[in-house]
């Protein structure tokens, strides 16, 4: 008596759960469904709660001005954790269980190539914000990104550390295990060493690793004149700690990986003081567009927004854009005005699409003094 | 020549770290004859502890008084922590089977590792600056002041332990007990007492070891014990678990070899390298290094 008792009661808490789960589903008559995957929590965490916060931003816009196709937008975004495994049951569940019509996603390189063949797959169109890795994109025709590409980015770095910084013999260290830093550092290599520079040491490291020395002393015995790294900032944010701690005072410089505020905590600001970057945008920069979109950030989450914000609410901007001129929510129709976008007015800029699906923008080099990014300069394409 | 005497300073700092996580293992081991696979965990739980210990008393400047009163409320911390876990979780197992511990134990090693994930989240937090970083010059070689406050306190802890151990009952009484559990209950000693008090000393070791790593490595996340309480588990097992010098010089090597492979072979084979040594000491001789051969009575 006492086993079936308890059997019903599962059974009562099983039936419950899928009322509540059939309710969910789909989202109602007057509503479009956008689905996002960010992490919103791991070691890259400030990647996706920014990258939300400007989507959030978007959606809200949107749905103030009426919304879409008579609509309103409703967003769904899921939390990876940071990991790509997670990626793929989240973006599996955006699609097959919300019945999302687009997905914007993910800052991480290796994040993205994880969620594209599915989205493919589904016939689903996605736009990462901010994946700078060229092979994300050549997934397949439904995957689209509002930003420049790696081999831009590396000729961009080049070109800085040959000019501005006025340094020839570098070494890198690369997160060996993300696709982001080591396409980066591949194209860095070839582009750094034709323009006439020379990579005199080569490291590596696995992203989460907390000690650097061994490399680090490895990469100053051979005395570079600055070190290039790829990687994404929680990891920078030790190892410019330790170079400092072994006593490597040359510069440190890296890519858009770079943009978040936690890059400078701790004895890191020390540490990078006088570094730079390459990124997407400049918060200094006094284009009305962006010091507007800044005051509107600062007014809804009181913090600053960073290069992912932007980019996210230019995804999303364009995403509408596209869906308005389709006059449908079907994914081939959505994906072919996608491909079509012509110098549409983002934030960060205007984007076109070429046929990579790739968006074609200029570069800033950011500096870092006293924990701050500071305006360096702007590389066109 | 500075290269090679700098990497063997990392590796002996990193080594160091180990070692006082493997004395944990190899004292746990040596009383209760199973692996605490928690113990990782409670190297987490000693750096978060200092981390909100340092923000609970308001610790902004660095300073040698403030560093040491957080790492002794942050070893007490754990030291609770560490007779709760064996209170909770192991000693209703006390008479199941060895198997049945060990099983638990890695329930326990989970359960720390995302209620840690819920508690404090998952994202890497800074650790704040204990003690500031002085650059030294020897022998061509640059020496961070925290890489020798890391190999200094690891020395002065050990010699603690052992005097604990040699010097006083309670260490005569674990001696006993290591020896043989029923005799020395037999004799009058009690067994429960002696077993809290080793996973006070191990928990309090452990979370001495989250310090010191989150000086020289400042960035915490409820996972970050993991790979060293693994590393550890490796140095106790090549010193000859059980044993107390042997955990020491386990330790050592370990932290050595990790370093020279990232340093001169490739950082890929890191944990492969720590991993084989487990694997092959266990195949050619399972004792350790300085463990004694036991005859197995029947």
């Amino acid at each position: 008596m006492k086993n079936f008792a308890k059997f019903s009661i599962i059974a009562i808490f099983i039936a419950i759960g899928f009322t509540l789960y059939s309710c969910n589903k789909g989202g109602s008559g007057n509503e479009i469904l956008i689905g996002q995957f960010a992490s919103l929590t791991g070691s890259e965490a400030t990647f996706g709660i920014s990258s939300d916060n400007g989507l959030k931003l978007a959606v809200e816009e949107i749905n103030k001005s009426g919304g879409l196709l008579g609509k309103q937008v409703k967003l769904v975004t899921e939390d990876n954790q940071g990991k790509p495994q997670e990626t793929q049951t989240v973006v599996q569940k955006l699609i097959n269980r919300d019945k999302v019509v687009a997905i914007i996603g993910e800052v991480a390189s290796s994040r993205s190539k994880a969620g594209a063949p599915i989205c493919q797959q589904n016939k689903i169109p996605m736009i990462s914000p901010a994946s700078t890795n060229p092979e994300v994109t050549a997934i397949g025709d439904y995957i689209f990104r509002v930003c420049f590409i790696d081999p831009f980015q590396a000729t961009v770095m080049s070109k800085f550390a040959l000019n501005s910084m006025k340094v020839k013999k570098v070494a890198m260290l690369i997160d060996q295990k993300n696709a982001y830093s080591t396409g980066l550092a591949e194209n860095f290599r070839k582009i750094f060493t034709q323009m006439g520079g020379e990579i005199i040491e080569e490291q590596k490291y696995s992203a989460g690793d907390k000690d650097f020395k061994a490399q680090l002393t490895s990469i100053k015995a051979k005395n570079p004149e600055a070190i290039f790294i790829p990687g994404y900032y929680t990891d920078v944010n030790l190892i410019s700690i330790q170079a400092r701690e072994i006593g490597l005072t040359c510069p440190l410089f890296g890519s858009d990986g770079w943009e978040s505020e936690k890059l400078t905590e701790g004895k890191a600001k020390d540490a990078l003081e006088g570094s730079f970057f390459s990124t997407h945008v400049s918060t200094e920069d006094p284009n009305p567009k962006i010091q507007d979109f800044i005051k509107k950030y600062r007014a809804k989450y009181n913090s600053e927004p960073d290069a992912m914000s932007f980019l996210a609410y230019d995804a999303g901007m364009m995403l509408f854009d596209a869906i308005k001129k389709a006059n449908s929510t079907e994914g081939e129709k959505i994906k072919n005005e996608l491909a079509k976008e012509k110098d549409f007015p983002g934030v960060t800029g205007n984007i076109t699409m070429n046929e990579q699906r790739n968006a074609v923008k200029p570069a800033v080099v950011l500096e870092i003094k006293d924990g701050k990014f500071k305006y360096k300069e702007t590389i066109a394409p | 020549m500075s290269e090679f005497i700098q990497q063997v300073i990392n590796g002996l700092s990193l080594g160091a770290i180990y070692a006082l996580i493997a004395l944990g293992y190899t004292m746990v081991y040596g009383i209760l004859k199973f692996i605490n696979f928690a113990h990782g965990e409670i190297f987490m739980l000693g750096a978060f502890s200092g981390f909100y210990i340092a923000r609970l008393l308001g610790f902004n400047e660095s300073s040698i008084i403030g560093a040491l009163i957080i790492l002794m409320l942050s070893m007490t911390t754990c030291a609770l922590i560490g007779v709760t876990i064996e209170k909770l979780a192991y000693k209703p197992l006390r008479s199941a089977s060895k198997l049945t511990v060990l099983i638990t134990a890695i329930g326990v090693s989970l359960f720390l590792q995302y209620t840690g994930q819920l508690v404090f989240g998952a994202d890497p937090k800074s650790f704040p600056t204990l003690l500031t970083n002085v650059n030294f010059k020897i022998a061509g070689a640059n020496i961070g002041s925290n890489q020798i406050v890391v190999i200094v306190s690891s020395i002065v802890l050990m010699f603690g332990l052992r005097e604990i151990v040699m010097r006083t009952k309670i260490g005569t009484a674990i001696r006993a007990v290591s020896n043989n559990l029923t005799a020395a209950s037999l004799m009058g000693i009690n067994i429960n007492n002696v077993i809290s008090f080793t996973f006070v000393l191990g928990s309090s070791l452990a979370a001495a070891a989250g310090i010191l790593y989150s000086i020289n490595y400042p960035s915490i996340d409820p996972l970050m014990g993991i790979l060293p309480g693994l590393k550890a588990f490796i140095a106790a097992v090549l010193g000859g678990i059980g044993n107390f010098p042997g955990a020491v010089l386990g330790g050592l090597v370990i932290g050595l070899i990790e370093t020279f492979t990232v340093g001169y072979l490739s950082p890929t084979y890191r944990d492969a390298i720590a991993f084989a040594i487990l694997i092959i000491i266990l195949l050619v001789k399972p004792t350790g290094l300085l463990g004694k051969k036991e005859v197995e009575k029947v």
